[in-house]
Parts: C-alpha cells; sequence; structure tokens
C-alpha cells in the first residue's frame, strides 16, 4: 500500500486534544515494513501517546540506528526532526542533541540488533549516562533488512526460518538495563496496545533514561513454530505482570484493581503512575525484587511483561539525569546567547599574563 | 675520559666517586675539540635533559624554559616521553636563539645526564666540543668516555641527600639543583628563576625555600668549580616583548571557548588528552553562571571515539557548536561517523593531534600521517575540508575559523595538528582577540522566516545557487522538520534509491565543498628574489623549513617558500607551484601525502614535486631538510651529521 499517499484533508469530526491537533496530525508518511510488521502497530501506539499527552510535536526529536526499526520514526510525528544515524549509534546521536537542547523531548526507535548487538555499547552507556530519554527496542529476534539471520535477542533453543537452531545465550535488554541502573524498565508486546500506551506515555514523563523492550513480531522472518518471538509464543506465553496506567498531574486515579493493593509511584512532573494487577508480593521499586523476579518468569517460561521497574522521583535538588551530573544551565546550550560563552578580548589579555 | 682534556670533572668515568673530590680545576675552560679556544656563541644553543619519566623533572625544566623567554630569548621546549607512567626515558630539550629559530634541533651542545639508563646515548648525542652535566655521587662507567666533549660532575644526590629530608623531595629537588647549575653554566638570569619561583610557589613556603636552596646549592658549586660561564651561554635581549609561551593544545581549547563551543565529547587518547583537560579547565573559569553557578557547556567523556563523534554530530545537529578532539586512531573509528556528518552535511569541528601511525604507533612521538587520510575519510565519495595550524597561534585562530568553516559550509571540519604543536611549549605572538567577532552560523532559518515562508521547507534545496542549502534545528518551527539521513536522499530531503535524484544531491555536495576552497586560509607564502626552486611544507614543518630558507641564502641559495593551510587546496597553491621546474615538498610521513595531494588536485605535474620527508617520530629539523635538499641538488650537505633519511633523529 506504500504508492497511496496520506490524505491531507481529514475528516472534520476527528477528535482533537487541547492543542487542536488530531491523530492525523502525529503521524508520519505511509509505512514502508511489511503487512503485519509489529512495528507498524508499535507506531500507532506512539502516535497515540503522543496525541494523548499533548505535545507538540516539533518539540520533539526522534531518532533511530539502522534496520527496520530505524525506518519507523519517518511513520510518526511528521512535524518533528528525525536523525536516521548509522546502525547501534542512535544513542550517541541523541545525547549529543540532548546536551546541547534540554527542551527536546528524545525518543529513539531501536531495534535488538541495533542495541544489543553492534550498539550494545552505546546501549549501555546511554542507560550509565541517565540521558533523558525514551529509548524503545523494537524487539523481533531477527535481522530482517538481510533476511533473517538470529540477533542476539533470540533465545535457546529457538529456530530460524530455514530451521537453523539458535545456541548462543540471548541477550535480555531488560535485565540488563536493570543491572546498568536505568531508572524506568518496561517490557512490553506490539500487539497488546492497551497496556503498551499508558507506559509509552509514563516514559515520556520519565525524567532520566525510560527503556521499553517490545516484543514485536517479524512476521516475515520470525513468526513460526519454534520462534519464541512470534505472535503465538507471544500471547501463549505472555505474563501481563504489571499494568500501569498513567496519570496526569492533577487527576484523579480512577482505575479499577482486580487483584493486589493499589500502587502509584509519584513521577518528577507530578504526574504518577498507577500500578494495577500487580501481585501482592511484587513492588516494582525494588530493583533487586524486579530482577528476580523476571528471571523466575523467565525460568517457568514466561514472558513478563509490564512496567516492571520505576525508580521514584528523587528528593528535590537531587538531579541524578544527564544535566543533572552535567550541571548545566536551565536553559538549551543551543541558543545560549555568544555573549555569555565568549570571554571577550580583556580576558584574553589578562589571561596570557599566564603564558609570559 | 683522556687525562688529556682540561675541564674533567672529577667524577668522570672510573673517576673518584665522592661528592667531597671537586668535579672540576677551577678556572679550566674546555678547549675546542681541535685544540683551539672554545667558540663563543650567544644565544644560539639547544641543550637536552635525560631523565626519569615521573620524578618530577618536567616541572624543573618549564622552569628553565620559561627563565629564558623572561630574559627576551626566543625558545622552545620539546618534552620527548615515554608512553608510560613512571621509570622510563624522558628528554626535555630546550633551544634558544636569537634569531628566532627554535625548530627542533639534533646539535646538542650540552647534555644534562640524569638517567644511567640513557647515559651511553645521552653522552653520545652531545656535538663535539659540547659538554656533559652529570651527577657526580657515583662514577660514570667507563665505556662512556668521549675525549670530544667535556664532562661537568655535579654531585646531586649528594648535594640531595645533605639538605633534604624525605626520598620524594630529595628526588625532586635533584632536579632543581641542576637548573641552578645550568643557570651558572648558561648565564641564566638568577633573578628571574627567584621571581618565576615565587610565583610558582606563593602560597606555599615551605616548598619555596626548599627550590631556591636547591637552586643555590647547584648554582653554588657550578660557579666554585667550573668556569662560568660556558663560552656558549645566553644573555638577555628583547625578543619576546609581544610573545607567549604556550602549546597548542591549550590554544586551541582557548580557541573553542571564543568560538562559542558548547558541547565537546571525547575519549581520552594520547596527545590530543590535553585539549580537552584546557577546555574543561577554561570552561570552569569562564562559562559559569555566575548567579547560580551552573554551567554554560557540557563535557562529554564517550565510552569511545565512536561515541564522541555521534555525540558532537547530535549536539550539532540539534543547534550547538559541537567538537571532539582525537588522534589517529580515535579518527579511523569515527570514520563511518565521518561520512555521516559530510553526507547529511552536519557541522561538526574535528581535532586530530596527530601521532605516530599506523596502529597503535608510537603514541608519544610526532608524525604528518593523517593527512590524506583526514582529507577523504570515510567509505563513499566524501573529500572534506581540512585545515593546518604550524603552531598554537593558529591552533587558536583556526579553531575560531573551523566552526565558522562548518557551520557556513554544513560540514565536518579537520583541525590537523600533531603532538609536536599540540603538547609542546612554542614562543608565539600574543593571542587576539576582535570583540566584535559574532559567529558564523551559517544558512540556518530562524523560528520567525519559517513562520513566514509560503512553500514548504527542503533541506536539500540549492536555493541560492552556491551550493549551500538552508537547514533548520530541532524544536524552533514545525514547518522546518525534516528527517535527516545517511541513507539515500533527494533534494527534498526525502529517501530516495532513485539514481538521478540521488546523484543530484551528491553532485551538489561535492560542488558544495569545491567552493569552500578560496573560502579556506590562504597558502604562507615567502618569496625570494632569483628564486629557482619551491619549498613547499605543512603544519608544523615550518619552522625548520624557514631555517632552511635562511641557511640556503647564507649560502647564496634563493628559494620560495609556501606552506599550505588548507585542503581542498585554496587558488594560490597551484600557481607557486607553476612557478618552479623543481617544488620540495617537506612533510613527516613515509608517503608523501601532501605531494601524493598536491598531484592528485592541482595541475602540477608529478616529477615537478620532490618530497623530503623525515617520520622517525620527532620532530621535524631543519638538518631535515637540508639533507634532504642535498641528496637532490648541489646545495652540500647540512652541517650536521648526515643521517640516513626518514628515520634519523
Amino acid at each position: 500500500m506504500t504508492y497511496i499517499k496520506k490524505p491531507r484533508i481529514h475528516h472534520p469530526a476527528l477528535a482533537k486534544n487541547r492543542l487542536g491537533l488530531t491523530r492525523r496530525d502525529y503521524e508520519g508518511t505511509m509505512s514502508t515494513l511489511c503487512a503485519g510488521c509489529g512495528h507498524d502497530s508499535i507506531t500507532a501506539a506512539i502516535i497515540e501517546a503522543f496525541w494523548e499527552l499533548e505535545i507538540a510535536p516539533h518539540e520533539v526529536a526522534k531518532t533511530s540506528g539502522i534496520g527496520c526499526s530505524g525506518k519507523t520514526p519517518t511513520y510518526f510525528l511528521k512535524e518533528a526532526h528525525g536523525f536516521n544515524g548509522v546502525h547501534g549509534r542512535m544513542p550517541s546521536i541523541t545525547t549529543g542533541a540532548h546536551a546541547a537542547n534540554r527542551d527536546l523531548i528524545c525518543i529513539g526507535v531501536s531495534g535488538d540488533g541495533d542495541s544489543l548487538s553492534i550498539g550494545m555499547g552505546q546501549f549501555a552507556h546511554v542507560v550509565r549516562r541517565n540521558v533523558d530519554m525514551l529509548y524503545i527496542i523494537e524487539n523481533n529476534g531477527v535481522y530482517g533488512l538481510t533476511k533473517g539471520q538470529f540477533s542476539a535477542s533470540a533465545d535457546v533453543g529457538s529456530t530460524a526460518k530455514r530451521g537453523q537452531i539458535n545456541r548462543e545465550h540471548p541477550i535480555d535488554s531488560v535485565l540488563l538495563a536493570l543491572n546498568l541502573g536505568a531508572g524506568f524498565v518496561a517490557r512490553s508486546f506490539s500487539g497488546d496496545k492497551e497496556q503498551l500506551v499508558p507506559i509509552l506515555k509514563a516514559g515520556l514523563r520519565h525524567r532520566g533514561f525510560a527503556l521499553i523492550d517490545i516484543i514485536s513480531p517479524c512476521v516475515t522472518f520470525n513468526d513460526h513454530r519454534g520462534s519464541t518471538k512470534s505472535y503465538q509464543y507471544t500471547r501463549d506465553n505472555y505474563n501481563q505482570l504489571v499494568y500501569a496506567d498513567f496519570v496526569p498531574p492533577a487527576e484523579e486515579i480512577a482505575a479499577s484493581y482486580e487483584s493486589g493493593d493499589a500502587r502509584s509511584v509519584e513521577m518528577h512532573d507530578g504526574s504518577r503512575i498507577a500500578f494495577r494487577k500487580v501481585p501482592e508480593d511484587y513492588d516494582p521499586t525494588d530493583r533487586d525484587a524486579v530482577y528476580g523476579y523476571i528471571r523466575e518468569r523467565q525460568r517457568a517460561g514466561e514472558v513478563a511483561t509490564g512496567l516492571l521497574y520505576v525508580e521514584p522521583a528523587p528528593e528535590a535538588g537531587e538531579e541524578a539525569d544527564f544535566h543533572g551530573i552535567q550541571g548545566t544551565v536551565a536553559e538549551p546550550l543551543a541558543d545560549y546567547p555568544f555573549e555569555e560563552l565568549c570571554p571577550g578580548a580583556e580576558k584574553l589579555e589578562e589571561l596570557q599574563g599566564r603564558f609570559r | 675520559m683522556a687525562e688529556s682534556v682540561p675541564g674533567a670533572s672529577g667524577a668522570a668515568p672510573g673517576g673518584p666517586a665522592s661528592a667531597d673530590a671537586p668535579a672540576a680545576h677551577p678556572g679550566d675552560i674546555p678547549a675546542s675539540p681541535n685544540g683551539g679556544p672554545p667558540a663563543r656563541r650567544i644565544n644560539d644553543l639547544a641543550f637536552k635533559i635525560g631523565t626519569v619519566n615521573g620524578t618530577g623533572s618536567a616541572s624543573a625544566n618549564g622552569l628553565l624554559r620559561s627563565a629564558i623567554f623572561r630574559m627576551g630569548i626566543p625558545v622552545s621546549g620539546k618534552n620527548l616521553f615515554p608512553s608510560n607512567i613512571q621509570g622510563l626515558p624522558t628528554w626535555y630539550e630546550i633551544r634558544a636563539n636569537g634569531r628566532g629559530h627554535t625548530a627542533r634541533t639534533a646539535r646538542f651542545d650540552l647534555t644534562v645526564a640524569m638517567n644511567p639508563a640513557t647515559y651511553k646515548r645521552d653522552i653520545e648525542e652531545v656535538t663535539t666540543g659540547g659538554w656533559v652535566l652529570h651527577d657526580s655521587s657515583w662514577p660514570l662507567p667507563r665505556d662512556l668516555d668521549r675525549d670530544d666533549v667535556t664532562f661537568l660532575g655535579v654531585p646531586l644526590a649528594k648535594m640531595t641527600v645533605d639538605n633534604f629530608q624525605g626520598s620524594r623531595v630529595r628526588i625532586l629537588m635533584k632536579n632543581i639543583c641542576y637548573v641552578g647549575a645550568l643557570a651558572a653554566l648558561l648565564r641564566i638570569d638568577l633573578d628571574i628563576v627567584r621571581g618565576l619561583l615565587n610565583e610558582t610557589f606563593a602560597a606555599k613556603a615551605k616548598l619555596l625555600d626548599a627550590n631556591q636552596l636547591a637552586i643555590d646549592l647547584g648554582y653554588d658549586y657550578a660557579m666554585k668549580h667550573f668556569d662560568c660561564p660556558l663560552p656558549v651561554h645566553l644573555e638577555p635581549m628583547d625578543g619576546n616583548e609581544d610573545s607567549i609561551v604556550i602549546d597548542g593544545n591549550t590554544a586551541a581549547a582557548l580557541g573553542c571557548v571564543y568560538a562559542g563551543a558548547t558541547v565537546a565529547a571525547w575519549y581520552p587518547i594520547t596527545p590530543s588528552t590535553s585539549l580537552v583537560d584546557a577546555f574543561t579547565a577554561f570552561c570552569h573559569q569562564f562559562r559559569k553562571d555566575p548567579e547560580t553557578g551552573r554551567n554554560r557547556f557540557a563535557i562529554i567523556q564517550a565510552e569511545d571515539e565512536l561515541a564522541a563523534a555521534g555525540m558532537v554530530i547530535g549536539a550539532a545537529w540539534a543547534g550547538a557548536r559541537a567538537f571532539t578532539s582525537t588522534s589517529g586512531a580515535g579518527l579511523s573509528l569515527m570514520s563511518e561517523f565521518i561520512g555521516l556528518a559530510y553526507y547529511a552535511e552536519v557541522p561538526s569541528v574535528f581535532f586530530d593531534v596527530q601521532r605516530v601511525g599506523p596502529s597503535t604507533g608510537m603514541p608519544t612521538r610526532t608524525q604528518q600521517g593523517d593527512i590524506q587520510f583526514a582529507a577523504y575519510a570515510s567509505h563513499g565519495d566524501t573529500r572534506h575540508i581540512v585545515i593546518f595550524p604550524a603552531n598554537p597561534h593558529e591552533c587558536f585562530e583556526m579553531a575560531v575559523e573551523a566552526f565558522d568553516l562548518a557551520e557556513r559550509f554544513q560540514t565536518p571540519i579537520f583541525v590537523l595538528t600533531d603532538l609536536d604543536i599540540g603538547m609542546n611549549d612554542w614562543v608565539v605572538p600574543k593571542l587576539e582577540w576582535d570583540d566584535a567577532y559574532r559567529p558564523d552560523r551559517g544558512k540556518v532559518l530562524t523560528a520567525e522566516e519559517l513562520e513566514k515562508a509560503t512553500g514548504p521547507f527542503h533541506r536539500y534545496l540549492d536555493v541560492d545557487g552556491d551550493g549551500i542549502p538552508w537547514r533548520t534545528l530541532p524544536g524552533v518551527h514545525p514547518k522546518g522538520a525534516y528527517l535527516t539521513r545517511g541513507s539515500g536522499h533527494d533534494r527534498f530531503g526525502n529517501y530516495t534509491e532513485d539514481s538521478e535524484p540521488y546523484a543530484d544531491v551528491l553532485a551538489r555536495v561535492g560542488r558544495k565543498i569545491d567552493g569552500a576552497a578560496a573560502h579556506l586560509p590562504a597558502p604562507e607564502v615567502r618569496l625570494a628574489e632569483g628564486a629557482k626552486i619551491g619549498l613547499v611544507t605543512i603544519g608544523g614543518c615550518r619552522g625548520a623549513v624557514l631555517e632552511a630558507v635562511d641557511e640556503l641564502a647564507e649560502r647564496g641559495i634563493a628559494a620560495n617558500y609556501m606552506r599550505v593551510r588548507a585542503f581542498p587546496f585554496h587558488p594560490e597553491v597551484e600557481p607557486f607551484l607553476a612557478r618552479h621546474d623543481v617544488n620540495f615538498v617537506v612533510e613527516q610521513n613515509r608517503d608523501g601525502q601532501l605531494r601524493k595531494l598536491l598531484i592528485a588536485e592541482t595541475g602540477a605535474a608529478k616529477e615537478s614535486l620532490v618530497s623530503i620527508l623525515y617520520y622517525g617520530g620527532y620532530p621535524m629539523s631543519c638538518h631535515h631538510v637540508m639533507d634532504g635538499l642535498a641528496t637532490h641538488t648541489d646545495i652540500g650537505t647540512s652541517d650536521a651529521a648526515a643521517h640516513p633519511a626518514g628515520a634519523a633523529p
């Protein structure tokens, strides 16, 4: 359907958010991915999340690496600047952009090959630096554009389309991010929009690094029997561990809770995450326990999903995100007045006394 | 040591070890090797100090260099150090020259031999008729004997043991003692030395006293035991009134501050690390918000050079002036990103403080081995703007210019210096700043301009016919949005795999870089009347080549001089080459990289360009140029010792 141009004029009755924008205004160009690709569902969820959060698209910087996931920023937020860089290096581009302009809302879209193989180093270090960004891994366990090689997230024993069996141990981005100190770690499924949209919203509002690893089946190369990243396998072994609602500031928590106690975690901007369907002994703010719980579910053959871990907002004055660590001024460096950056001739003359 | 040589030290090889024995006969003047009186030479000398790294000799050597500078004598200090923290040999070479020739020379009038591990080499390197100052607390081995130099023994270790407590202080003060002795021998103004110590240790009275005492011990010993000053010595002059002593990395860092750079991303690598260190220090000095104490800068130590390059490109894309500083190995790692910045047209500044390659090479030695690589770095059709400072003064100016060029031409700019420029102390004219300067941000559409625009914005459209498109910054205006990509794109910024729109953009980017040539720094040219040959050089070879031009003139040979300062070559480069049947191209690499670029990128005939090369890792010297010329012409050999081409020290 890529030959079909998207219409420019929309139905006047389309719902508008408070910026007067419809969901259409948050779209990009037509996707060129395979019909049924999980990535397209994620793109739709991203559009929904931005629309619901009422973020002006041009305030966003969307970045990506190379691979099928790398193409997706074209498919949402056409009024936002995007940067489709080189393979595995989306984190450094985003870090630079965020360093230069801290007002940009950064969303990076990566894949399992992009983040866990060629870009493993940059992934680890962007977590460490706590760059204020939403980092999405569209995880399908396979290299799509090069026709179906295993990626580093493929499980031991899972089979490729032509029958080869993977014997190498997988790298789990969620466990890795927990280890590296990420303050917001989630896993979701492209087929579960109800779970995904609130997590995306919370991730966008989280100050600091937020990871969402999204199982996103590759319909062409990894959706067969024997794959552990197929639609069927994911649905069969899906453990909706933690449902989280994103509650903007000044709104009441009104969701119903099916089990466990209602819990809410306050975020930097005053919004809250309300957890529901949480197992009684599960504490999403206890890093070690979360790690143990995910491992336990994995041993049981389940894929634990939801907003698995979130660090409560730190005490006032305690800034642990990138710009807090850097100690930078509140205004973006990119348009800081030159007069206040250049020390001037007099200072240079004075300084040179030191060099005599 | 031959008994017949007067002025021999009492602690000469095999001689008595006791410090009580006089080290020399007072009043003796070293004879010239041919038996005549030693030649008097004022303000034209070079000496080297051989020490062990990690012993604190750097401050003693800096003290000597500063004192000579303050005497008004042009001087350079070259630190030849190992890739090591502690325990390996290191040398500091000082050349003072009233005529301003401060390139490295391999002719040492004097050596201070402080490191037994390198005694042999250090003593061998002293020129005939020269002097060896050594620690006479222990005997020098007999096999180091030379009868054409004079050994000056000073019981440095014994003096420090007798006068100071604690092994670390003793080690440090031993260095200061030789400064005192040299002050007497070379007639370095003692008041200036004391003044420098007062400045350095103003807040540390105890250290000040110790240092002053050590100076006196060395000075008094030399005055008492040797005929001071030596016939080759220094006298005050007024050559440095408008000069400063600075290294290129510090100057380049200052240039980045003055240019308004706000984001630096880097990975530690010798010899570029001190550039970011200096930038950090200057930022803390000049870039703190006075009210909040917060930083008007971000300096990111990346996980590797790939990430550093990505951060610079990301920051520049978002509108900051951003740079990285690296050396050859780092530039190799950055090359994928360099291609992205070139093709996606992201302004970015890369300092490459070159060291010896290939591979890890010799990390603490100097070379100009990245010229060709920088010019065409990355896969596919890429061609970059590269500028070549010759000294720290130009590092400052060209750092500022690099940011303007990057934003004007929306492309990565490479500033190629080297270890010698970057880390050594140079006497250069004072840095100047015009407060009227404002950054040239190039073609960037503002929010107001985008708001008023009637048509859509297209990122890669050649609106003005100069090959330079307009760009927009993220976060400014919805109408400015576009997707930056390293994949094939058309002039509207859309993805393409179609032949024509792809080629259209690539050709336009090529035109843009071609068009930049005339706006880059013009070559430095010096013409001599009647000159038939051209001497062409680049970067830090400047001093050695200008010295050679002078030396040639003294022999009655006129030579024209040109130093290339930028790539793609400025329109003045080719006409200079065309003036001569032969141009000698002097550079510090094996393959004659500048020559190859000149052949590839100008109309000059291959045969008219003759390489003179030295790539052994030390800074280029005049004798390399003269020896090289001698092999091709009948100018006669250099009066320095003949060395095999390429690898001589």
